[in-house]
């Protein structure tokens, strides 16, 4: 069975079209959520994209936090339901509590938007399902607030139950410990600043005139997780 | 009616980069005598007297300030009192 990956539009998503395209690419039904609603139509998974929810207002996501559909995927993450937040929507995720941590201003204050090599840290998720341990992904970030910041216990505890999901290579913003992505105690729910619904077809070059396709293994994961589900 | 500030900051042990460069911009104008600069929010909020000190503490605990990052303060202006958390 077809596996339906939500994909929530808040006021100020950029990056829903996008997310839906490569839900679609990874062979998954992308199914429109509106963040005005407090109902997930039935979806196996869901993701947050990325963008200026309610203007970045206060905080970023800080706003989006309250909005009805988060009310809905907070039930649906604590029930065990696969959410995946991206950049904007790991801000979102972080507000809402369902991952800990926060993101910080840049380091070096500047808005980063260029490709980053992040590094899988471990396979023993579903979004990394299909990837492969110290495999390299190329992909783009885009944001001004993506240093991620946790106190020292927080990290330990991160690193000790291996729910770092992703490191920078290069890191482009200051997180500490170059923590690009993250899990939840349950492991179910992802957080992470890059892109990997950017990166999903070879043809969009960057800017030194190569193309990724590295995004579309961590869609297929979740794919195949939720495939799995119903088997 | 009454008037309440939160002013909120992040926490010292983070370094906060605007501050620093706010910081630098005072270097640069002539002002060697500024040793830090925080950079923070502030709010003024207008209150009936429905609204309790811990209604106060909530509101500023979970939607003005972001407690894994910043601490603020909650004072009622009108008698310059701060609100002991």
């Amino acid at each position: 069975m077809t596996a339906r990956i939500g994909v929530i539009t808040f006021p100020g998503t950029l990056d829903d079209v996008d997310a839906a395209r490569a839900v679609k690419y990874a062979d998954a039904v992308a199914v429109p959520l509106w963040h005005a609603d407090a109902d997930l139509r039935g979806v196996d998974a869901v993701v947050v994209p990325g963008g200026f929810s309610y203007g970045d207002y206060l905080r970023c996501g800080a706003i989006a936090r309250f909005s009805p559909v988060m009310t809905a995927v907070k039930k649906f993450a604590n029930d065990g339901g696969l959410v995946m937040g991206v950049c904007n929507g790991f801000q979102i995720l972080c507000e809402s509590g369902l991952l800990p941590g926060a993101l910080l201003r840049n380091r070096g204050l500047k808005f980063v938007c260029r490709d980053v090599t992040l590094e899988v840290q471990t396979t023993n998720s579903p979004f990394t399902q299909n990837a492969s341990k110290g495999q390299p992904l190329r992909m783009p970030v885009a944001h001004g607030e993506g240093c991620y910041f946790a106190d020292d216990a927080t990290l330990d505890q991160l690193e000790a139950e291996d729910r770092v999901l992703f490191r920078y290579k290069d890191n482009p913003n200051g997180s500490l410990r170059d923590i690009a992505g993250v899990l939840n105690e349950g492991r179910n729910v992802l957080g992470m600043m890059p892109h990997p619904e950017r990166a999903v077809e070879p043809l969009l070059l960057s800017s030194d005139g190569t193309g990724s396709s590295d995004g579309l293994v961590i869609l297929q994961s979740v794919s195949a997780a939720c495939a799995a589900i119903h088997a | 009616m009454a008037r309440v500030a939160v002013d909120v900051v992040i926490k010292p042990e983070i370094l906060d980069p605007q501050g620093k460069a706010i910081l630098a911009a005072l270097r640069r104008t002539g002002h060697p005598g500024i040793s830090s600069v925080r950079q923070g929010k502030h709010f003024d909020l207008e209150v009936d007297e429905t609204v309790s000190n811990e209604d106060l503490e909530e509101i500023a605990a979970h939607l003005l300030a972001n407690s894994v990052i910043e601490d603020w303060t909650v004072t009622r202006l009108d008698q310059q009192e701060q609100v002991q958390r």
